[in-house]
């Protein structure tokens, strides 16, 4: 009986002109697209210099923050309220400030200041790129040191510690292989929980429940179908993933592709089932879309893809708890770059295992075939 | 205007009608103010911290306090060997480890240079390039407090200044974003659907033979959501002021404007998603699937447009919520004038003129 229900779904999905070509095409241009927009990479800032003093070592600091590669020197004004301007009309993020005597002060008194503001509307952004000056100016303050130190001026025999950072399972800091694992989440995420609750309401409001409640198919062989054919399309929809992700990034996951598949097999009954209880309590198509898009916005803010989730409030930390995408994300990006294996995962596991359970259950109580 | 005016009330009715969806439409932009207000950033804190310290001396000892103290780390983890660290990584259990090798405050002493490694977890190049920098500062500043009242010679010392949101606040960044979402999002959507399932029940040939003209029809089918999103926009207007903090440093009437014309772009467009659609089906999917990923992800809400490749820049400029959020930043929290925002206007409208006069022609040609 399974056989002949999974089929009637797939006979179901493929003759809507619309759907199969969004189940192909969704998880390509997601992945082809958004890792390269979901970036903190800084780079190519644009600078606004104000240069009061006009001597070498003004005209040194400068070069050296373009040669930097963070930033690009976009204009050279006179004053700052000028300078202001600039970033009011979003032609620079950053102001450097150079005081009139900057050299004078630097060799007599060794000591000079400089300003440096940053448009913090985007407080990350404006903390990030104004951190880059101030490494910039303290790195050449640094030099000017050691030039004078070579001429005999200084000498130090301080004990130093000497920091040596190290960043591991992604050396070269490329934002896209944080992001790339964390989208394939979502991309899953979106199309078996979005079907799903659009699918048996729409069977309401279509007429065919009613052809369905009449046969003796149960409660739970109905449901498991559903789950089933959502199964299948979830597989395919992660397999394009990762070749995606293999072929355009040449990204490859450290650790075993099997143990992604296997809790990509079981996040996927969780969020099927989700999606099916909202189905279920819904009298109408939009309204089941309202409320798995009120959900999803919150599940995928809160589930750690964008920003970190110790970084949230306590009450907001315990809602990603029962949140079944961070989990996920958090297999997915540990597979993927650290290498973790199935065993370095059972909280994880357990987690998702208990969301499946609980969800499905609650899906299959829910539904009436009385209705 | 009569009969108009009946269309209306008859659409209104049908929303209200409807408890589970207007208590979304209404508790959506609530949650979300919330949410991004308040646990939504994208600074990094509390990042967990395993140390090996086979050393345990009063240097090391006092580097660790430091780094616990702080608000950005938590020390959860001890190791007793340097194999332990791969392990600690793999259960996602810390996000960096400090590493001091034995007798590090003898070498200190004695050979007068002593060796911490920071390990940190960059899979998360962000935090991890943020949290490397903190702890290099604590263990700086814990050396610069050995060296004593040495002043080192050379110095510029840099003033910081940052404008607009000095605190760095997440929510001056994400208020105007939560805006350009939940407009966009409620008028298109809402908009297609009501549409299309008059088309897919049929009903809208009765309505299309009905003495009264189909542009009114439609037009009786926005207002109630052009309503309910200007409720909206206040509501989302007086949580962030009150609740949030942020500020409306510049125009008001010039943020409303624009939000106004921003609402009319948003309903445009989901009467050219209803014109190209067939079925419910379809209609939501592209308003609810397609719409979301690039209003959250190329407007500029969360990932600044700045750092994105060219071609994603560009492709960005045909996002509606991209111009209203940069209109709304310029209005809200940089304190600027109506004038400021010219451009901005100019191009919303201009969008407003294309997917109206699509839509016209679409629906033109449905109707022979």
């Amino acid at each position: 009986m399974i056989k002949y229900l999974i089929e009637k779904e797939f006979k179901q999905i493929s003759r809507n002109p619309f759907l199969p070509r969004l189940i192909m095409f969704y998880p390509l241009i997601v992945l082809l697209i958004f890792p390269w927009a979901a970036t903190y990479e800084i780079r190519n800032i644009n600078l606004c210099v104000v240069d009061n003093d006009h001597s070498t070592y003004s005209q040194q600091l400068v070069e050296k923050a373009v040669s930097s590669g963070y930033f690009r020197l976009t204009a050279i004004e006179p004053t700052y309220q000028q300078a202001m301007q600039q970033i009011e009309s979003k032609k620079a993020n950053v102001i450097l400030e150079i005081p009139p005597y900057f050299k004078r002060d630097l060799i007599n008194k060794q000591s000079a200041d400089v300003l440096i503001a940053s448009n913090a509307v985007n407080g990350s952004v404006g903390g990030l790129s104004s951190q880059y000056m101030v490494d910039i100016v303290n790195s050449y303050a640094a030099g000017i040191r050691k030039k004078w130190a070579q001429t005999g001026q200084t000498a130090s025999t301080q004990p130093t510690i000497e920091v040596v950072s190290q960043n591991r399972f992604n050396p070269f800091l490329n934002y896209k292989f944080y992001m790339i694992p964390a989208m394939m989440v979502m991309v899953l995420t979106i199309m078996t929980g979005f079907l799903p609750a659009l699918n048996i309401v729409s069977e309401k409001e279509a007429g065919t429940m009613e052809q369905i409640n009449v046969t003796p198919v149960p409660k739970f062989t109905f449901i498991f179908s559903k789950l089933l054919s959502y199964w299948i399309i979830g597989f395919f929809v992660i397999s394009i993933s990762f070749l995606v992700a293999w072929i355009v990034y040449g990204f490859v996951p450290t650790g075993y592709l099997s143990t992604m598949y296997a809790f990509a097999g079981i996040y996927i009954l969780a969020v099927s089932g989700m999606g099916l209880i909202i189905s279920n309590y819904s009298d109408t198509m939009q309204q089941a879309l309202f409320v798995i898009f009120f959900f999803m916005i919150v599940l995928i803010l809160l589930s750690g893809l964008f920003t970190p989730v110790n970084s949230m409030p306590e009450w907001a930390q315990w809602i990603a708890a029962f949140n079944p995408l961070k989990y996920f994300i958090e297999v997915m990006r540990s597979v993927y770059l650290k290498g973790s294996q199935f065993s370095d995962l059972l909280p994880q596991f357990f987690a998702l295992i208990g969301f499946a359970t609980f969800f499905n259950a609650w899906a299959i109580m829910s539904y009436r075939k009385n209705n | 205007m009569k009969q108009f005016l009946t269309f209306v009330k008859k659409e209104f009715h049908h929303i209200f009608r409807d408890h589970r969806t207007m208590l979304i439409l209404l508790g959506m932009p609530i949650v979300e103010i919330i949410l991004f207000g308040f646990a939504i950033t994208t600074e990094v804190k509390n990042t967990t911290v395993a140390v090996l310290d086979p050393s345990h001396d009063i240097a090391t000892r006092h580097i660790i306090e430091e780094i616990n103290a702080n608000k950005y780390f938590k020390i959860t983890e001890y190791i007793n060997n340097s194999q332990d660290i791969q392990q600690v990584f793999r259960k996602n259990k810390v996000a960096l480890v400090v590493a001091f090798e034995p007798n590090f405050y003898q070498e200190l002493l004695h050979t007068g240079k002593a060796q911490v490694q920071l390990i940190a977890d960059a899979s998360d190049p962000n935090t991890a390039t943020t949290i490397t920098y903190y702890a290099t500062r604590i263990i700086n500043d814990y050396q610069q407090q050995l060296m004593g009242q040495n002043k080192v010679p050379y110095q510029i010392t840099p003033n910081v200044k940052l404008l607009f949101n000095p605190e760095m606040k997440g929510a001056y960044n994400f208020v105007p974003g939560v805006l350009g979402m939940i407009l966009m999002l409620i008028c298109a959507m809402m908009t297609s659907i009501a549409i299309v399932r008059e088309k897919e029940t049929g009903t809208m040939e009765v309505l299309l033979v009905s003495p009264i003209k189909p542009i009114l029809i439609i037009l009786a089918k926005m207002i109630p959501y052009f309503i309910i999103s200007c409720v909206n926009l206040g509501t989302i207007l007086l949580l962030s002021v009150y609740v949030l903090g942020v500020p409306v440093a510049g125009s008001l009437i010039g943020l409303i404007t624009v939000s106004l014309l921003f609402i009319i772009v948003s309903l445009s467009l989901g009467l050219l998603v209803s014109t190209v659609t067939r079925t419910q089906l379809a209609a939501m999917l592209v308003s609810g699937m397609v719409f979301l990923l690039p209003v959250i992800l190329l407007s500029g809400m969360i990932f600044p447009i700045e750092n994105m490749p060219i071609w994603l820049q560009r492709l960005s400029d045909i996002i509606p919520a991209k111009w209203y959020i940069q209109a709304v930043k310029a209005l809200m929290i940089e304190g600027l004038g109506i004038m400021n925002i010219l451009r901005e206007m100019g191009i919303l409208i201009l969008m407003t003129l294309v997917f109206v006069i699509i839509s016209m022609k679409k629906f033109n040609v449905r109707l022979d």
